[in-house]
């Protein structure tokens, strides 16, 4: 697979370690009510679908970036890559 | 009609005209006391066990495509029982025990073949570790052999012993290990559950369940609605998918793991061989292939085939055990999709839905369990009490925090 970097053009998805649904952007607040039910989901539950699925893709053996991969898991086929910093402060993560 | 060396000897003198088709293929019953979802060898060993063993009545297995179609024909074949943790060693020793009389209990020639499995060591701490699973092993009834290097020679002569990254210092050897035709394994499960009068179903897939007040009443198929007392999903690889029809999310992601055949040799390997330094891990076949895998490809798929990188390191891994591989041409290569759960170890159990339970999470070590995994469901099943062996392969082991972490990896699937 070939995976499309944002900044730094077509990659091959080896460069890349394989770190799981993006959903595990959207950490849990610790210091919640429900704190503890809440780790496990999000710790251990997974979607898991058949077809398109966004996940991250950690370029350890590149930039060191992370990237959120928009990918069917039945045909592999890669429709959109993101940085994951642009995705986390869409969603209001960071500064 | 039972197979014998009498019965094919009347065949062949009268023109095999007296041969039946090896199961029914019936339609489906408004009503069962027991479905299970999946034909592959777990769900049909369920239903034989349940049938034959915990005397059970009315049980279908649904299947969305034919038996035997899925991961018990896509997989390389090992059966052993070289665990060490104590919610697994007991259960795969009583798998492999029931591996040992398979075929003389469900008269069928599954080519059960106990010619051992080797797992090299190429350095002292490695020795420890190999050491102290031995030990657990024996503990729990099975059988383990520190074999040292000289040993290993004598056994596996063509192997590269000086290797200057990893040379071997020893393995160590369950004897009873070994490999089963695996086709033969969901034939002649099948073979046994419907002379006992399951009904198998095929071409039939499971659309959803029906569930009212918190209780599962039966399922939707594509072949009308079917009612059951009982409903117990064995769907490993698609396990997400079936369950996402209950509305629950598991502890599982879907991976492919790919296996290769070589061209067929003269016998060259007595064993089954397993690198100690990469994932590698290679037996021979009766026809001669030389059967191997190695990792998952470590990303989610239910793609049924993998990418070039894994098939190149499970050959340099292959080459830096055994470099006489490197004259043998590749003949066919496919990939199969494991329900890789977050500890590495299945799942057997209730769910909170009442009469809905749930088979799967077995990772790339589901064929070795089959006897095991389909007596110790049956049990829950027809009882409501897991199976002794089986009692630590709940759904609540990750909240609790007993998970069963073979390889101590952490909950990330494409480590394990």
């Amino acid at each position: 697979m070939i995976i499309n970097h944002p900044l730094l053009g077509p990659c091959d998805a080896q460069e890349f370690t394989y770190k799981g649904d993006a959903r595990l952007i959207a950490r849990p607040d610790g210091m919640s009510e429900n704190a503890e039910a809440a780790f496990h989901d999000y710790l251990y539950l997974r979607d898991n679908p058949a077809g398109v699925h966004r996940e991250l893709w950690f370029h350890e053996q590149g930039d060191r970036s992370w990237l959120v991969v928009t990918r069917n898991t039945v045909t592999h086929e890669i429709t959109k890559v993101e940085l994951a910093r642009d995705v986390a402060r869409n969603m209001g993560r960071s500064a | 009609m039972r197979y014998s060396g009498f019965r094919i000897l009347k065949e062949a003198l009268t023109g095999h005209k007296g041969w039946q088709p090896a199961w029914r293929d019936p339609d489906p019953q408004p009503h069962y006391d027991i479905v299970i979802v999946g034909g592959g060898g777990h769900g049909l060993a369920t239903a034989y066990y349940l049938a034959k063993e915990f005397r059970q009545h009315r049980i279908a297995v649904i299947e969305k495509g034919w038996i035997g179609g899925g991961n018990v024909g896509r997989n390389t074949t090992i059966i052993r029982s070289n665990y060490m943790l104590d919610g697994n060693e007991p259960f795969y020793e009583f798998s492999l025990k029931l591996w040992e009389g398979l075929e003389q209990d469900f008269n069928y020639n599954a080519m059960v073949s106990q010619r051992g499995i080797l797992n090299l060591i190429h350095s002292d701490a490695q020795r420890d570790a190999f050491i102290r699973r031995g030990n657990a092993m024996i503990l729990n009834g099975a059988d383990a052999e520190l074999l040292s290097r000289e040993d290993v020679r004598r056994e596996y002569p063509f192997l590269d012993f000086d290797n200057a990254r990893f040379p071997i210092k020893g393995g160590l050897a369950q004897r009873r290990g070994g490999t089963v035709r695996h086709d033969a394994v969901a034939w002649g499960y099948a073979r046994g559950a419907d002379s006992r009068g399951v009904d198998i179903i095929q071409n039939c897939e499971v659309t959803g369940f029906r569930i009212e007040n918190g209780t599962c009443l039966g399922v939707e198929t594509s072949r009308g609605f079917i009612g059951a007392g009982k409903v117990g999903v064995a769907v490993a690889g698609n396990s997400s998918r079936v369950m996402a029809m209950a509305g629950m999310r598991l502890p599982i992601e879907s991976h492919v793991l790919q296996a290769f055949v070589s061209e067929g040799l003269k016998p060259v390997l007595p064993g089954v061989i397993t690198f100690g330094a990469g994932h590698f891990y290679c037996s021979q076949s009766d026809k001669g292939g030389l059967v191997f895998g190695g990792d998952i490809d470590g990303y989610n798929s239910y793609a049924q085939r993998g990418n070039l990188p894994v098939i190149e390191d499970v050959a340099e891994g292959g080459m830096a055990l055994f470099p006489g591989l490197g004259r043998v041409r590749l003949l066919r290569l496919w990939g199969g999709i494991m329900d890789m759960s977050m500890d590495g170890s299945p799942i057997i159990d209730r769910t909170h839905i009442d009469g809905l339970y749930f088979n799967g999470g077995w990772c790339y070590g589901g064929f070795k369990a089959t006897p095991a995994s389909g007596w110790c469901f049956a049990h829950l099943l027809a009882t409501d009490q897991p199976h002794k062996t089986a009692t630590a392969y709940r759904f609540d082991r990750f909240e609790r925090g007993r998970m069963i972490d073979e390889k101590g990896m952490g909950a990330q699937p494409n480590l394990h």
